[in-house]
């Protein structure tokens, strides 16, 4: 060591602030998200927990289809019927969207080569650019007189209607999900199981699909999510009455479009407005408990 | 060494050329496999000894460039003319170079194989040919009482064994290790090794090594690819007395490059 060597090797040079100074816009950025996340759910709670503690009756809420927020002499604040028609939709849309989905997937994982392949993926991730609002006026305007003139029905806009709407909208992103899942299966799996003497079936189904299950698990429940969350193409495909819906044919009302059709209409910190929060905290929690299972179930499949 | 009296040709191979796209990986290969013995294909890296064992049992077919040309007969019959290529990879079983434990259990690992055939019979069937295949595979003392556990969890030289087990689960004719022991301690090699051993009673073995010494060990004849030609095939014990008539084969077994 040379005199002076420990001062050189002490000393902040140019390199060392601009290694810091990423360091600090990094955290910033990653708190950021935790910031935000938490700054949503306290001002949601926030506008909704006066109507939880004084007007809210839990009964009512969680048991009571009628949803009269604006009745003069007793207003009732009961979500029953729209839980109920959110929940049926999102159940068939899921039926109608995973084996397509997981199909399609399927063939673009394992079968399709080239062209094909790269042509089916642009357009799939097309079909994931179409505005809500756009797959609405699909619904109003070609689904609904289809539906009446197949089934012979007074209406076409309801349960049907808005769940095939919506199997159309998440396939999209359900296949990418479901696509990447059966990507990150090492094909040394798929070599083991042809020598083998397994056909292309029994490979896809013996070793691929349980290989890729975690993934397919997070595609179809990312699926879920949009079901409970998507508002503009469900609002209009839905029919948006107050009803408990007891046939594929009936209208409903989801729990996201009653927001976003109501709250613009209250006045600030009445108990409707409240109550429209008290929805959101609601279907907060629904999403938080999705999550958390998915988080489970795929730490169980780990642990095998 | 070879036994004469079963030492009929299993695998006659003739003008065997692979390509990849217009780059050619083997040219012009000829040789025989004889019945109940290990055959061992030594080579360096790139030389065409893994395109071999995908053109025997017909993996070409997964790969939509690679290209063969030439025959491979299998008892006899060109394994270009069956149609039904399951039924002839049923006959060979694979061992590659990296264990490839799948994410079962390591039971439903062994028994994957004649499940998928049709094969497996009662569940005491499936059982006792499940054990037999682990410890035939020198495996089962130490998996007995995981049978149920993930086969992708066991360590590395134990899943090689578990592909061993799987591979010797449909009763092949013939059995293919690609570089077995690369991801394996030489502790389990020397076991597998005597496996071998004891298998070519069984069954005919082609063991590709780049590993010299796992040749002589091993093989009854041995073959010499060098950059998609199979220079020198000739019984081992001469070959490594320095009866190699090829002086690249000479130079290579005195580790003069590789």
């Amino acid at each position: 060591m040379e005199p002076g060597d420990a001062t050189r090797l002490d000393a902040r040079d140019s390199r060392w602030y601009i290694d810091k100074g990423f360091e600090i816009v990094m955290f910033l950025c990653g708190i950021s998200a935790i910031v935000f996340v938490v700054g949503i759910f306290l001002f949601v709670f926030r506008e909704g927990l006066g109507f939880i503690l004084h007007d809210m009756d839990v009964g009512e809420f969680f048991f009571s289809p009628k949803w009269r927020p604006t009745s003069l002499h007793h207003p009732t604040y009961g979500i029953l019927a729209m839980v109920a028609g959110t929940a049926a939709v999102t159940v068939l849309a899921m039926a109608i969207c995973l084996p397509f989905s997981i199909g399609a997937a399927i063939y673009i994982a394992e079968f399709a080569t080239g062209r094909t392949r790269e042509t089916l993926k642009i357009l799939i991730e097309f079909l994931a650019a179409i505005p809500s609002v756009v797959w609405g006026f699909i619904a109003l305007s070609i689904m609904n007189p289809l539906i009446i003139t197949l089934f012979d029905v007074p209406m076409g806009l309801g349960v049907l209607n808005s769940a095939l709407i919506l199997a159309l909208m998440a396939a999209p992103i359900v296949t990418s999900i479901a696509e990447d899942a059966f990507k990150a299966v090492p094909d040394s799996y798929r070599e083991a199981a042809e020598a083998l003497g397994a056909t292309r079936w029994q490979t896809i189904y013996k070793v691929v699909l349980p290989a890729a299950r975690n993934g397919l698990l997070s595609a179809g429940l990312l699926g879920v999510g949009r079901g409970f969350g998507e508002t503009m193409a469900v609002l209009m495909a839905s029919g948006h009455s107050i009803n408990l819906p007891t046939s594929v044919f009936d209208s409903f009302r989801a729990l996201t479009a009653t927001i976003a059709a109501e709250l613009g209409e209250t006045p600030v910190g009445s108990s409707h407005y409240q109550s429209l929060f008290a929805i959101g905290i609601f279907l907060f929690f629904i999403t938080f408990i999705i999550n958390m299972t998915a988080d489970f179930v795929v730490r169980g499949v780990r642990k095998g | 060494m070879v036994d004469d009296r079963s030492g009929h040709n299993k695998i006659e191979v003739r003008d065997l050329t692979i390509s990849y796209g217009n780059r050619p990986v083997l040219r012009q290969v000829a040789l025989e496999v004889r019945a109940h013995e290990i055959f061992g294909i030594i080579g360096p890296a790139n030389s065409g000894k893994t395109s071999f064992l995908n053109a025997v049992n017909r993996m070409d077919q997964m790969r939509s460039n690679m290209r063969v040309s030439g025959s491979i007969r299998i008892n006899g019959i060109d394994t270009r003319s069956w149609r039904n290529v399951y039924a002839l990879r049923r006959k060979i079983g694979v061992v590659f170079p990296l264990p490839v434990g799948l994410p079962l259990t390591v039971y439903d690992n062994v028994a994957l194989a004649p499940r998928l055939a049709g094969t497996a019979g009662s569940r005491a069937e499936l059982d006792e040919r499940v054990e037999r295949c682990l410890r035939r595979a020198a495996l089962w003392d130490e998996v007995k009482d995981r049978l149920h556990h993930l086969g992708s969890l066991l360590s590395g030289g134990q899943q090689q064994r578990l592909t061993i087990a799987r591979a010797l689960s449909q009763s092949p004719e013939i059995l293919m290790l690609d570089e077995f022991s690369i991801a394996v301690d030489p502790v389990t090699t020397m076991r597998i090794e005597d496996v071998l051993r004891e298998l070519k009673a069984e069954m005919t073995i082609i063991l590709v090594t780049n590993l010299v010494q796992q040749a002589h060990r091993l093989a009854d004849r041995t073959a010499f690819f060098l950059d998609g030609e199979c220079v020198e095939i000739g019984e081992t014990e001469a070959l490594f007395n320095g009866g190699a008539v090829d002086p690249r084969t000479h130079d290579y077994l005195g580790g003069k490059f590789g």
